[in-house]
């Protein structure tokens, strides 16, 4: 049976959702046979998947050196 | 809840005041996190955290062991990071910035060039991590608290909506933006520069 085609706007509107695996297989099937056509789509999705990976990196909010011990100070001086 | 947690939980309040570091200890960089989201420089954010860690240990006792710890840690720290926002005003400008970035209609990614990835390994350098929270911190609060909230801290689409106070539609649509609004920011262009040797600069006028 033939995949029926899908718009790039309809392919950003589900983007996120594609990347959370929570798009139904239909979608799905017809979101992956548009990215092999549609390089601008692919761009947005590879960018997509690569800065999510990038936030979700403990690295990023990185707490300032010192913060534990501050904190721990903190509590201490409480009564 | 965790159970060990139930048992700290417990001593604190008891009065032991060594289980309540203990306690702490695993949430600290998750509650400096959600701080930097809303007031988005690292000293403000360690106030806050300092401030949400005091209210935590003098509430303790009011903590209802149906919700989750960190659910409810959460709340808190939001609750003083925009009591810190709206002391220093800063929620002038945060509701220019948001009406910029509408919530409304679909949304249209600025770039199409290739996608050069961005390796991980790049993080260890302390430019890269400060680029990639500048970008953060150049989307609508509204954007940076869900994508914090969902793609840094992992909490559920049900765990946000409560967190927030806002419908699991609305969680959904404003992760969706922020993650392509931050990809925009992140986009190389076409004379991308992600590129290893090369330091992060600004391609795009935005």
């Amino acid at each position: 049976m033939a995949t029926i085609e899908i718009s790039c706007v309809e392919v950003w509107r589900e983007i996120s959702n594609y990347l959370d695996e929570d798009v139904s297989p239909a979608v799905r099937e017809r979101m992956e046979a548009h990215f092999k056509v549609c390089a601008h789509c692919t761009a947005v999705l590879d960018g997509t998947r690569n800065v999510v990976g990038l936030v979700g990196d403990g690295r990023v909010f990185q707490m300032p050196d010192g913060f534990s011990k501050r904190l721990h100070e903190r509590l201490q001086k409480l009564p | 809840m965790r159970g060990d947690e139930a048992e700290l939980i417990k001593s604190v309040c008891g009065g032991d005041r060594e289980a309540f570091y203990e306690l702490m200890r695993p949430y600290e960089r998750m509650i400096y996190a959600t701080a930097m989201s809303v007031v988005k420089n690292s000293a403000d954010a360690e106030d806050v955290a300092q401030e949400a860690v005091l209210k935590a240990l003098s509430n303790i006792a009011g903590f209802r062991a149906e919700s989750k710890f960190s659910t409810w840690l959460i709340q808190i720290t939001y609750n003083e990071a925009k009591m810190k926002l709206r002391k220093a005003h800063a929620h002038l400008y945060e509701s220019i910035d948001n009406q910029q970035q509408s919530e409304e209609g679909d949304f249209w990614p600025r770039d199409f060039a290739d996608w050069q990835p961005i390796p991980s390994e790049l993080l260890e350098q302390n430019e890269i991590r400060q680029a990639l929270q500048d970008a953060i911190n150049s989307l609508g609060r509204i954007y940076r608290e869900v994508l914090v909230l969902r793609d840094v801290q992992d909490f559920s689409i049900k765990e946000t909506t409560v967190i927030l106070g806002i419908s699991e539609a609305t969680v959904k649509t404003r992760h969706h933006r922020a993650r392509l609004l931050l990809r925009d920011c992140l986009a190389p262009g076409f004379d991308g520069c992600w590129v290893k040797g090369q330091p992060y600069r600004r391609v795009r006028p935005w």
